[in-house]
Parts: structure tokens; sequence; C-alpha cells
């Protein structure tokens, strides 16, 4: 009796979520974007595309590191050949890096402005434009209309934002699918060899539209992500749930 | 058209000082070491002064004569500038040194009612803005320049009149040299009339071809080139409006007209936009000009006009704008592609990616947007350049085989370092004030400057990983017994 009341509740589940607007996965979809176990915090267990993802970061180390995170996710977002726009503050991001995050670094077009609202206004027509693969903006300060009107903009055309938010204050509530927040650790020597490792990061989903918060080690190996440690804060929110 | 300008710079400075206008002066520069006079003003040459005399015999002649420096160059410079004015009244306006405006008026004067109503119009201006001018219509640009000069009766020219209308002017209204000119005063033929029907046997043998050429070509036997002053634009719309507009919602109406008309004719000749610019006349005499540009030729009215309507706000109208003039100044052909059913994801090469950057551009600037492409050196900074076009794929492939960092500082900035042994990788060093304990470094990688581009001491760069994990790319500028100094050039992810 009680699997059937919990089959009756995961099917309500499903179409509240289907009623907000979220498609149910297609089977092909799982793994889309090579994040693993990452996906499955995503309603439906599908990595949103199509929506905006928040990213923050404090200094200049995550801000690389976030950087990082996001080429990689793009490696994949980009297979299909379209191009991808990176606005930024400053002209930092170094082209020839892109490459050993498996992006073409020729298909990313730099936009270098002065203002955080050069930087909206760019990134909305951006999103409007459904070529693109795509739409990357770095900024300091981001309230919730502005999210929104980001997020509308995406609805039409299903391309993926991201947003940086290069800032120590604490972010306000905003309208984006996700908030995540990557910090460097300390690589693992390859095999015994001295040196450095490949580049490992702890990714912290901070906020998730219906889907569950968790904080993941990852690696990028070879071109690929690869889970180090598996989601350890479930645990913990579930038990305070 | 031919206009002439009597006194053209003389009349510039009686503008610019009006206590001129009551005394006669003269402009003079050096010339085989005495003075000459380069210019005499209305009141000057009453007295007997004329262009070419010495300065002193000048002085001589009247006592209360003003002598000014002349300025080189000023008179072609000014003539240029009355030639740009006189673009209102036509497209194609050429100068011709030093002082005279020639102006080709087919088609355009039935704006101004007639011949006689547009010359009486482009006169009138002139003069009431204080220069002295002359000038004749006629159909062929020898006769209008000899009508302007030396024309007596009537300065509009009845098509196919030109010969009678040269008769009875003296042979200086030929544009002719002065050994020619004198040799046909020695003759005793003081008008056109006496040699005009002269065997050209003879006139060749006497004269030269010069004279035969110039006869010619007043008659309309021979074609006689103008160079304009401003390349005529192939693409052009001219929208002339009854009342200034002075609302942005005016000028968003006229551009929108202007733009459909213009790309109607793009499209039909197969061409698609690159540049274009927007000039406004305004009532007070100015003109202000916005432009767009695009990445790949375009004729499509709606994209054009999202361009042109970010601009809108830079335009001032002032009292109001009478003239709207859309210039396509650089065109290119378009390819006219079969749409697609299904259209897949063509990267770099869709057609909406091109607008949404032409609207970036108009919006930002041009300069603010970079795509970068591999170049073939070493050093960080020149490994990489921007590409030129939005085509333009990369000719060598991008390098893996080296750790770049994800973040490369536009500068590298120095930092404090302490290493074991002065050949290592450092242990500590300090970067904004905040220590770091480096854990694990790999390196070093050396780079050598390019001799032939600079000059320096090569760089040792070293991959560190501190305490908390995060990736840094340092390097020792020189080697390490010479007080080198270390920086911190990017960081890793």
């Amino acid at each position: 009796m009680s699997q059937s009341k919990r089959d009756i509740i995961s099917q309500l589940q499903k179409d509240i979520l289907q009623w907000e607007g979220y498609q149910p996965a297609p089977a092909h979809k799982h793994g889309l974007v090579g994040l693993g176990p990452v996906e499955a915090a995503f309603p439906n267990g599908v990595f949103p595309v199509g929506t905006v993802h928040e990213l923050v970061c404090e200094n200049s180390g995550q801000a690389a590191a976030t950087g990082g995170f996001i080429t990689g996710l793009l490696s994949v977002l980009m297979q299909q050949g379209g191009a991808c726009l990176w606005i930024g503050l400053s002209q930092m991001l170094f082209a020839p890096a892109l490459k050993n995050f498996g992006i073409e670094p020729d298909k990313v077009i730099f936009l270098n402005v002065l203002r955080d609202q050069d930087v909206l206004w760019i990134m909305e027509e951006a999103l409007k434009c459904p070529g693109l693969a795509a739409v990357i903006g770095e900024v300091q300060t981001l309230d919730f209309k502005q999210s929104r009107r980001l997020q509308l903009a995406v609805e039409q055309s299903r391309v993926t934002g991201f947003i940086l938010r290069n800032s120590s204050k604490k972010p306000g509530s905003t309208a984006c699918a996700a908030r995540w927040h990557i910090k460097p650790l300390p690589s693992e020597a390859i095999a015994g060899l001295p040196g450095l490792g490949f580049p490992r990061w702890q990714i912290e989903l901070l906020k998730v539209r219906n889907g569950q918060l968790g904080s993941w080690i990852m690696e990028w190996d070879e071109g690929q992500f690869s889970v180090i440690t598996d989601n350890p804060m479930v645990e913990r929110s579930q038990r305070y749930g | 058209m031919a206009i002439w300008f009597r006194h053209l710079v003389t009349d510039w400075l009686m503008l610019r000082r009006p206590e001129l206008r009551e005394i006669p002066f003269v402009c003079v520069l050096p010339e085989r070491n005495r003075m000459v006079v380069t210019a005499a003003s209305y009141l000057a040459e009453a007295e007997g002064i004329f262009a070419g005399m010495a300065a002193a015999d000048a002085k001589a002649m009247t006592i209360n004569l003003q002598v000014l420096d002349a300025i080189p160059g000023k008179e072609a410079r000014l003539l240029r500038q009355l030639g740009l004015w006189c673009m209102r009244y036509t497209p194609l306006v050429a100068t011709d040194a030093p002082d005279t405006l020639l102006l080709d008026i087919s088609g355009c004067t039935h704006l101004w009612g007639s011949e006689q109503g547009y010359l009486k119009e482009l006169v009138l201006k002139l003069r009431t803005s204080g220069y002295d001018a002359r000038a004749a219509i006629a159909d062929t640009v020898g006769t209008a320049w000899a009508v302007a000069r030396f024309g007596r009766v009537s300065p509009i020219i009845p098509a196919g009149n030109q010969a009678q209308a040269l008769l009875a002017l003296p042979p200086a209204a030929l544009r002719l040299e002065q050994p020619v000119l004198e040799r046909l005063q020695k003759l005793g033929l003081r008008t056109i009339g006496n040699f005009m029907l002269m065997p050209q046997r003879e006139l060749r043998r006497r004269f030269g071809e010069g004279l035969l050429l110039r006869l010619r070509q007043a008659l309309g036997l021979e074609e006689e080139i103008l160079l304009p002053v401003v390349p005529p634009v192939p693409f052009v719309e001219r929208l002339p409006c009854l009342e200034p507009i002075c609302t942005a919602t005016g000028i968003e109406i006229a551009v929108q007209q202007l733009l459909e008309r213009l790309c109607l004719l793009l499209q039909n000749e197969g061409k698609g936009l690159r540049r274009a610019v927007l000039k406004c006349y305004r009532v007070d005499g100015k003109m202000v000009q916005t432009g767009i540009s695009t990445n790949r030729g375009s004729h499509s009215v709606s994209h054009l006009f999202k361009l042109f309507e970010l601009q809108i706000a830079k335009i001032e109208p002032a009292l109001g704008i009478e003239l709207f003039l859309l210039e396509a100044s650089k065109v290119e052909d378009v390819e006219v592609l079969q749409e697609k059913l299904w259209t897949g994801n063509p990267g770099l090469a869709d057609n909406a990616l091109a607008e949404l950057l032409d609207r970036i551009a108009t919006k930002v600037g041009q300069d603010r947007i970079r795509r970068y492409l591999p170049a073939e050196h070493y050093w960080p900074e020149r490994s990489i350049r921007p590409a030129i076009s939005l085509q333009e794929m990369p000719g060598t492939s991008w390098r893996t085989n080296r750790p770049r960092p994800i973040r490369l500082l536009p500068r590298p900035e120095s930092i404090e370092v302490m290493a074991l042994l002065p050949d290592y990788p450092p242990k500590v060093f300090t970067y904004r004030g905040r220590r770091h304990v480096v854990v694990k470094a790999d390196g070093p990688e050396r780079i050598e400057r390019e001799w032939w581009q600079d000059q320096g001491v090569h760089r040792d760069y070293y991959a560190v990983e501190d305490e908390q994990g995060q990736r840094y790319w340092l390097f020792r500028s020189g080697h390490f017994d010479t007080a080198p100094e270390w920086f911190l050039h990017g960081f890793f992810a």
C-alpha cells in the first residue's frame, strides 16, 4: 500500500514540474553535460539547459576555477557547433587555455565592456538569439528584476546563460535556476608523480529550483569531469528536513 | 554650372574681420625675394591693384593700403569648404583651382522650379553670406566657366547655344595659357569669334594643341570629366521634409522610409550594406551625422533599423532637421541563400549572430568585440591575435602541450618571493599583501624573448599551488643570479 502511495506522490511531483514548465526528460538527455551525480540533483535528473545559472565567486582564484568549470560545461554545450559569447568587465580570460577544457577558443566571442548595465543589456540581447550555444556574463551585482529579465529572454530561445558574480557580498534572491559556488581544492598527485595534478574543485549547489542541494568534489580529468566524492550534503539536508 | 568667386580670400577675411570692409587691403606672399600681391580686396582693385603686382608698388599707389600675410593653401581649403556646402544643391561638385566651383546640375534644377530659380537661389545665398560670386549655367564646363567670368548678357546658356555665347567673349575665357593669349593678342584676335571658324590645321600650327582642345571642350565636341570633391556614393537616398523635424519619433519614421527605399535598391542589385551614414541637415545650417556598420552585408530593413534605433538618441535636432540623407558608403555582394527548413547550428556563420554583434557594436563600439586566433609565438602575450572578421578561421592549431592559465593578467603583477634554492620554485610568495605557501609546483618552463621583436630578459614560468588549493602561474624575470624580479601572471582553474 505504501508503495502505491509513493508512486502517487512521485507522479504528482512530476505533474507539478510539468505545470511549472519543466519538460519530462527525454531518454537520451541523461548525462548531458557529463556532471554525473550532480545532474541527479536537478528536477527530473537533467541538467537544465535553456535557463540562467548563477555562479558566485569571491576572489580571483575562485573566478579562475569557475571559469574552468563553465568551460568544461561549454565543451558539451558547444558540441553542436554553436558559438558562445563571453561578456566581461575586464579582459582576462586567456583563450589558449580554453582548448584544454575541450572547446575551440576561436568559437568564443569575447566582449569587454565597462559597466554592469552594458553587460546585462548585451546579455539579454544575446540570450534572445537562438543560434548561440551559451552566453556568459560577468557582473558585480544582479538584482531580482534583472535576473527575471534574463530568464524571460531565455525562455523563448532556449539558450543557456551563466552569470558570474565577482563579488564577496552576500547575493540576494534571483530568478536563476541554480546558484553554484566553485572553489579550487588542492590537487592530488597523479600516480605519485611530483607537481600539480588535475584541477580539482569543490562544487556546491547553493540553490536549485525544485531540486536538491549538494556539494561534490570533482576533477577535470583529460577532457571530462570525474567525481571524487559523492554528495555529503544531501544527507545533512535530509537530516534537518 | 560654374561659380566664380571673384574675391574668395579677401571676402573670407572681411567676414572674419569686419573692420576690413572699409579699407583697401591686399594679401602678400614672398616670391623670388620680393613681396607679391596674391589677392586684392574689392576696394583695392578699384584703386588699380591686382594680383601678381609687387607689394611695394601697391603701397605706393594707395596711401591707406593694409597689407596682410597670405596663408598658403587657404584658398584651396576655402574653395573645398564652399564646394562641400554646395553639395546640398547637387551631389556632384568639383573644384577648379584657384577660385571656381563646377557643379553638375543635371536633374537637380526642377527642385527649385527652373534653372533660373536654381541659379538665383544659389547665388543669392552665397552673396548674402558675403561671397562675391558669379555663376553661369551651360551645357559644357568650358562655356559655363567662360560665361561666369566674362559673360555680359545672360548667365543661362540654352542647350546647344555654346558657340553663339562664346562668339563675343575674349580668348581668356577659354582657360588658355599666358603665352598663347599674348600671341592671340599680338595677332589682333580679340574675341573667340575671330578665330573660332578658322581651319583647325592653321590654329594647331600657330597656337598648339591646347587651344583646340579647350575650344572643342567648350563647344561640347570633346568630353570633359569632373573630379568631384566627395566621390559620389552610388547608393544614396534623400528625404527632404516640408516641416523641420525635431522629435525622435519623426526621425524614426524618416529613417524607416529611407531604409525601405535604400534596401529595395540594394536588393535589386544583389548588394548588402556594410556601412551606412545618416546625414541630417539642420535648419541652422549645421549637419549632424551618425553611422552604423555591419559584420556582413545586409539589406534587411528591420535589422538595419534596429541599428539606427540605437543611434537616434545621439542626433541633436536643435531647431529641426530639413533634409535626411542616407548613404551606403560601403556595400558588398551578398549571396542569396535558400531558406532551410531544418536549421542546424551554423555557429559563427549564423546570420542571427552577425546581426546580434552589429547591434552590440552599435551600442558599445566595435573595438570591444574580440575573437582570438592562435599566433605562432611562445611569448604568452603574443600567442593570440584578434581575428579580423567573423569568418576568419585559425591558420594553425591551438597548442595544448604546455599548461596555460585560464585567466591571464593583462600585465604581470609584481610579487615578493622566497625560494629555498635560487633556481627552485618559490616556497612562499606574497601577492597583494597576502602570503601564500606553495605546496606543489611545476616548472620551470623557460620562454625566451623574441630578439627580433624586442630586447630584454627571458622568463622562467612555474605553475604553483598554495595551501588552499589555488593554482597560480608565476615567473622569474631573468636569471636567478642577477637579483631577479618575480611576477604573478595568471590563475589556473
